[in-house]
């Protein structure tokens, strides 16, 4: 070996180039298989619709209402889902980030409907607070309403199925940033004349707030992509029409493949465009160390 | 400041899972006084601290600052101030807004609380770190960040958990002199943990020393260190050597396994065949007695060397000379009476 491909190889092992990179190829090769090229593939295909130009495909989407107003559909049942779903696990998470005597019964209550598909959700969703389902017959039995509460089939329906897989997702998330908090600074800031709310807000939330950001970017992006809630639980054509049942309908109704392409290639721009908001407004909080020092 | 004459605790006990880690503490704390709590590891002082703290609740007795009942009271209400072994640092919030959380806790006009973070600030020598994050500081400092903020609230009592268990030795040398300064001239009253007895003798008036969960001793470091009060507490305070033997005659013992008989001082009670155990430090064997030892091991330590030798009976003895000893040389080693302390052997 000569001197010059020793000064090349320490320079490359400096900038951390060095053999052990190519225990990345595996990786590489997995996403650009598997996400990259399928991507590409898309983009590909949307761009070469039937008839028209370039761009027809999103011309036709952003012409027709039916179409452009998914999007709105979309976000208007993915935001306050994976917003409650984040709100909602705080609390829970906060109560539940010490040690206690039945712990891990509980999170694997809450964290059940991970398991639970879909379709067994949207089942028991239809079971329980359907037109003839328990929680209506309480209601009408004990006189609370004269006639029963329309839950399913619509909106609401929807967003109790999204809110039911969504939680445990965020619960656990939350939970494993909250645990990640040095104890001792709520400790500290106890004896310092803080009482819980301020404990809770001055230090805990500011520390967590970042990890908030991130669960809602994964619960929101899980939740935009919504499908067969959308139809078995949802009002398909209507109030519920999202932006995957559009894309699903111009592939396998319309047999229109660049249609098709156009609304899932629209709909990851606009979980891009959210994630890139939050992930912005995340930018500017504090994002360093949650250990209080040393130890 | 919360103005008091004595903090009393009564009887202070914690069990975990029905094991005492702390039983019977009982204490006066004088108005500014310096408290060690001293003992090895498991030993019960961070638990008495984090019940003085609030942070844990008794199992059973009471703590009362003059006429007030403390341990009824959440942490936030005592008007402590502590300072955490990792130091607990928001790492949030700037070095001004660690100092100033607790006075803005305690309703402290805006004027003031500026004018108290920054006097502060300038006490523990950080003013040209004021903005910075604590990530951002060393170990030294940010320790020092954790001292301003537990006082600049004036509290009633500072409470001080192995502040200086994470700096290297040189820092925490210089910053021991520190605490005690400030502990001077704020005229705080403080209960200081710690596991170095050297430490403890150095910085306090009064030392509690414990062992599992249990009271010692409690006596000025001069008592601890000259006096131990039973066997326990000599082998922590640096009585490296400790012999057992069997009580002869007063103040004699015969010692084990060789039988010699040497004359020392008894603590507690002792009677005539019971097992003891004598107790010198390396410092006080002599190297002019009567007694032939050879030497197996010499440590350098600056103006020091710390010996280890054997008498030819088997017995191993820590010493210390000035003068440059060689492994095999032979010594003649004595112990002085008054310096070799007795204690009953106990069961453990």
């Amino acid at each position: 070996m000569t001197a010059t491909t020793v000064a090349i190889r320490h320079r490359l092992a400096e900038r951390g180039v060095d053999r052990q990179m190519l225990l990345l190829v595996p990786a590489t090769v997995f996403v650009v298989a598997l996400f990259v090229y399928p991507f590409a593939y898309g983009i590909a295909v949307s761009l070469q619709p039937a008839e028209g130009g370039l761009l027809a495909a999103y011309q036709a989407f952003f012409a027709d209402a039916y179409q452009r107003d998914t999007i709105g559909t979309t976000l208007a049942i993915a935001l306050p889902a994976a917003l409650l779903n984040v709100v909602a696990s705080v609390p829970i998470a906060y109560r539940m980030r010490g040690r206690f005597r039945g712990k891990r019964l509980l999170t694997t209550i809450l964290v059940v409907p991970i398991t639970l598909g879909t379709v067994l959700t949207a089942e028991g969703l239809l079971n329980f607070l359907g037109p003839a389902g328990w929680f209506n017959r309480f209601l009408v039995t004990t006189g609370l309403t004269d006639a029963p509460v329309r839950l399913t089939n619509n909106y609401w329906g929807v967003f109790f199925s999204l809110v039911i897989t969504g939680f445990p997702f965020a619960f656990l998330l939350v939970l494993s940033y909250l645990s990640g908090i040095d104890p001792s600074l709520e400790r500290a800031a106890a004896t310092l004349g803080a009482g819980w709310r301020q404990r809770f807000f001055r230090i805990t939330l500011p520390l967590l707030a970042p990890g908030l950001a991130t669960t809602f970017c994964l619960t929101f992006v899980l939740a935009f992509s919504v499908f067969p809630s959308a139809i078995l639980v949802g009002d398909p054509s209507g109030s519920t029409r999202v932006i995957s049942i559009a894309a699903y309908e111009a592939a396998y109704v319309r047999y229109d493949y660049a249609g098709a392409s156009a609304a899932a290639i629209i709909m990851g721009a606009v979980e891009l465009v959210v994630i890139a908001i939050v992930l912005g407004l995340r930018g500017l909080l504090y994002t360093g160390s949650t250990a209080g020092g040393k130890g | 400041m919360t103005r008091f004459e004595r903090l009393r605790l009564d009887g202070v006990t914690r069990q975990f899972a029905g094991v005492d880690a702390l039983s019977e503490l009982s204490l006066e704390i004088q108005r500014g006084e310096f408290i060690a709590l001293l003992g090895p590891s498991g030993c019960g002082k961070s638990t008495a601290l984090n019940c003085l703290a609030g942070l844990l609740p008794l199992t059973a007795g009471s703590i009362w600052r003059d006429d007030v009942r403390l341990d009824t009271l959440p942490p936030e209400r005592r008007g402590f101030g502590m300072v955490f072994q990792n130091y607990a640092l928001f790492p949030h919030m700037s070095v001004q807004k660690n100092v100033s959380f607790g006075l803005q806790m305690h309703g402290v006009t805006r004027a003031e609380t500026r004018r108290r973070t920054t006097d502060a600030i300038r006490l523990v020598h950080l003013e040209e770190h004021a903005t910075k994050l604590p990530g951002q500081l060393s170990g030294g400092q940010q320790q020092r960040v954790a001292i301003a903020r537990a006082v600049v609230i004036e509290p009633s009592l500072v409470l001080m958990d192995e502040p200086l268990s994470n700096l290297d030795a040189k820092l925490r040398l210089e910053m021991r002199t520190e605490i005690r300064r400030l502990h001077q001239s704020l005229g705080l009253t403080t209960v200081y943990v710690t596991h170095d007895q050297e430490e403890a003798l150095s910085l306090s008036d009064r030392l509690v020393v414990l062992r599992d969960g249990r009271v010692q001793q409690i006596g000025t470091p001069e008592e601890v260190h000259t006096r131990p009060a039973n066997r326990h507490v000599a082998d922590f305070m640096g009585y490296r050597n400790l012999l057992p033997g069997r009580a002869s005659s007063g103040a004699s013992l015969l010692l084990e396994p060789s039988g010699v008989r040497v004359k020392g001082t008894p603590v507690g009670s002792v009677n005539d065949g019971d097992p003891v155990v004598a107790a010198i430090r390396p410092e006080d064997i002599r190297l002019d007695g009567d007694r032939e030892a050879t030497v197996d091991v010499v440590e350098y330590q600056g103006r020091e060397f710390t010996v280890e030798a054997r008498t030819d009976d088997g017995l191993m003895l820590h010493l210390r000379t000035g003068t440059r000893l060689s492994v095999g040389d032979k010594v003649r080693v004595g112990f002085p009476p008054d310096r070799l302390l007795l204690f009953p052997a106990e069961a453990s």
